[in-house]
């Protein structure tokens, strides 16, 4: 039934995906629609790109988005000064405006004479009008430079991966045009194979233990960011390093720095859970 | 193909458009669906674009392909009913009759016995408490965990219209969306020039290069920045409970601006007093008078609230709704104390101005320049909090 180009994205080594999540990719690329991609932090939203390009054995173009990112400068920037400065001091030909026009990421990707994946991450920090002013260039993956009278046309469409953080609201019309998923919290099952990815010789028990005490912490509504899937790879990182037994690690929760990277919320844990029930009974009791 | 599914999404108040439907149509009609699983997920990719709605799918996609109707829903129905302050009846001259004969204290009991009972069964009932004071339907007879209303007519009535949603047309006038909001509260911004100087200066050095015989001298400013301080006081609980949806949404707004220059909020409940609260169940205080300490004057004031209210609760002594404020100033003062340390101030109205004509609206309207909490009110309030005094 499916077309030859469908199913191109399986995931990559270092990299677990749900088949929701492979299938909205794969449909993204086949319809040549950007991926808008949300979740809580720390679940792979950025890596995601990065396994694509892994994946597909493409380039990776990282446009990562800030406060004052204007959707200007991801098509070119003109530089006006340079340029004034080289009329002074004649090096070189100024009449060529070309030299001057500077190709941002969003630019790169389409003037790349073979097909890259192009990451835009965390959209929703910029103004609330940057999605909007992306539109036209998205959809028709072009844009125009009057300063040369040139037009920007893409080669190949860029595999574009947005990612949010959903801090904002993105505006109805960016959104139409993008295929959309959410990045659930990975259910134990999924998180033992992750973790595996990451450390494929570890115990089995140490394993077990690491991921009950992890889970046992999501349940504490009170913490003001909940430990995600990159502080247990960290964790379990520090755990292997530091030689941790898994009977410590139900007895105290070594290291719970690397997992709870709030004061408040570290210390709203040592005094609520620690000291009061020790953190074994904590364990036990959930 | 599939197109009642379409008028399923929408009657499930998927905000769903006919761009997302043909990119639909596209990845059916190239064969990339091959079962329900896929149907599920990928439909859900291409049609639902935030997770809020990914609840309102699931019940569209249930009814759809199995054709159960879920009672739930209905509930939920009735529920978004009550929080659409449009269908509040007015308060006929009797209620307001009846009201006026419950002295003060009794009426505080029984508010706070239906709190108290209330909080004990289900959070949806909460709707009806807040117009426990003066709600012509706060008394009696609403059972939220079996939904009762059924057994009340002028409960049951209200059912019939929640099915039939003859109010959702009017929606549209009234309710801003988070987005909305922000663009009106762009225009909050005070510019002035700080920071390092890392912006050229194009008339300045023209003019300097030209004085320099051509030379070329370059001439830096400081790039303009928004120095806008904000506070938000908003009111919850009570009377506010219908706008609770309009009230978060303007502070989501609010809090995700990131051009203020500094943002508080703080919360009260019907007006205020010594204390303001930092969270919604008021349990962290910070008191008024350190805040005005503490805030510059040419700080802007957001108040929002229906200002509605018992006029002891704003003129007498003693007079908070909370026994335990135990408010030695009347509210009255604290108000006046604000707007006399503030330049700009403003307060939101979420109900609608047809009903501002209840006293201690009024009284409050005195105080502070009103607006209603729509679009057009938002973006008059704004204006008259940039104004240079």
């Amino acid at each position: 039934m499916k077309d030859d180009g469908f199913d191109q994205f399986k995931g990559s080594s270092d990299y677990v995906t749900s088949e929701p999540l492979r299938n909205a990719v794969n449909v993204a690329i086949a319809l040549g629609r950007p991926l808008l991609i949300r979740g809580e932090p720390g679940t792979g939203k950025t890596l995601l790109a990065h396994s694509i390009a892994h994946g597909l054995g493409k380039k990776l173009i990282v446009w990562n988005i800030k406060s004052t990112t204007k959707a200007q400068e991801g098509l070119y920037v003109y530089d006006t000064v340079q340029r004034l400065n080289d009329s002074r001091f004649g090096d070189r030909d100024i009449s060529d405006i070309k030299q001057y026009i500077k190709l941002g990421k969003l630019g790169q990707s389409f003037a790349s004479p073979e097909q890259v994946v192009l990451l835009i991450d965390e959209v929703d920090k910029a103004d609330i009008e940057f999605p909007n002013d992306l539109l036209n260039e998205l959809d028709e993956m072009s844009f125009y430079i009057p300063e040369t009278n040139e037009t920007i046309t893409a080669v190949y469409r860029p595999i574009t991966v947005i990612t949010s953080n959903a801090e904002k609201e993105l505006p109805d019309a960016f959104l139409r045009r993008c295929i959309f998923h959410y990045i659930e919290f990975p259910a134990p099952e999924l998180m033992e194979e992750i973790v595996r990815v990451h450390f494929p010789d570890i115990k089995d028990k140490l394993l077990q233990e690491a991921q009950k005490a992890f889970y046992a912490l999501r349940e504490i509504d009170e913490f003001r960011k909940k430990p995600s899937t990159s502080e247990l790879i960290d964790w379990i990182r520090a755990l292997l390093a530091g030689g941790v037994s898994h009977e410590k690690i139900s007895k105290d929760i070594p290291f719970a720095g690397t997992l709870l990277k709030k004061e408040q919320d570290y210390d709203y844990f040592t005094n609520n859970y620690i000291a009061r029930y020790g953190t074994n009974l904590f364990i036990r009791r959930r | 193909m599939f197109t009642d599914f379409f008028y399923t999404l929408k009657k499930r108040n998927v905000p769903v458009s006919i761009t997302e439907w043909m990119t639909f149509i596209e990845a059916l009609s190239k064969g990339y669906i091959t079962n329900l699983d896929e149907f599920y997920y990928l439909a859900r990719a291409m049609l639902v674009k935030s997770e809020g709605y990914f609840d309102h799918y699931d019940i569209a996609f249930q009814e759809y392909f199995r054709g159960i109707e879920t009672p739930a829903e209905i509930l939920e129905q009735v529920l978004d009913w009550l929080k659409d302050p449009l269908n509040r009846m007015p308060i006929s001259e009797e209620e307001q009759a009846i009201l006026n004969s419950l002295d003060f204290d009794e009426l505080l009991k029984q508010l706070e016995e239906r709190l108290k009972e209330q909080t004990e069964q289900h959070d949806g009932g909460g709707y009806w408490i807040g117009r426990g004071g003066y709600s012509p339907f706060g008394h009696s007879g609403y059972h939220p965990a079996g939904i009762r209303i059924g057994g009340e007519s002028r409960g049951r009535s209200a059912v019939q219209i929640a099915q039939e949603r003859r109010f959702r047309n009017y929606r549209n006038d009234l309710t801003l969306d988070t987005r909305q909001i922000k663009i009106a509260l762009k225009r909050l911004r005070q510019l002035s020039r700080i920071g390092p100087e890392d912006e050229l200066d194009l008339e300045e050095t023209i003019d300097a290069t030209a004085k320099n015989s051509g030379e070329i001298e370059l001439i830096w400013q400081r790039s303009r920045k928004n120095a806008v301080k904000v506070l938000l006081l908003m009111d919850v609980g009570g009377s506010m409970e219908p706008f609770a949806q309009l009230c978060s949404q303007l502070f989501s707004a609010a809090h995700s601006s990131t051009h203020f220059k500094d943002f508080r909020y703080y919360y009260f409940h019907n007006c205020i007093y010594d204390n303001l609260y930092q969270d919604i169940e008021r349990q962290e205080s910070v008191s008024t008078d350190h805040l005005l300490r503490i805030l510059e004057p040419d700080c802007k004031l957001l108040l929002v609230g229906d200002a509605m209210m018992s006029p002891w609760e704003l003129l007498e002594r003693y007079g908070a709704i909370n026994y335990y404020e135990r408010n030695d100033i009347p509210g009255i003062v604290w108000l006046k104390r604000i707007t006399e340390h503030f330049t700009h101030c403003v307060w939101l109205n979420p109900e609608e101005s047809r009903f501002w004509i209840h006293p201690t609206v009024r009284m409050i309207g005195e105080l502070f320049p009103m607006f209603p909490l729509t679009l057009d009110g938002l973006g008059q309030a704004v204006r008259r909090l940039v104004v240079k005094k």
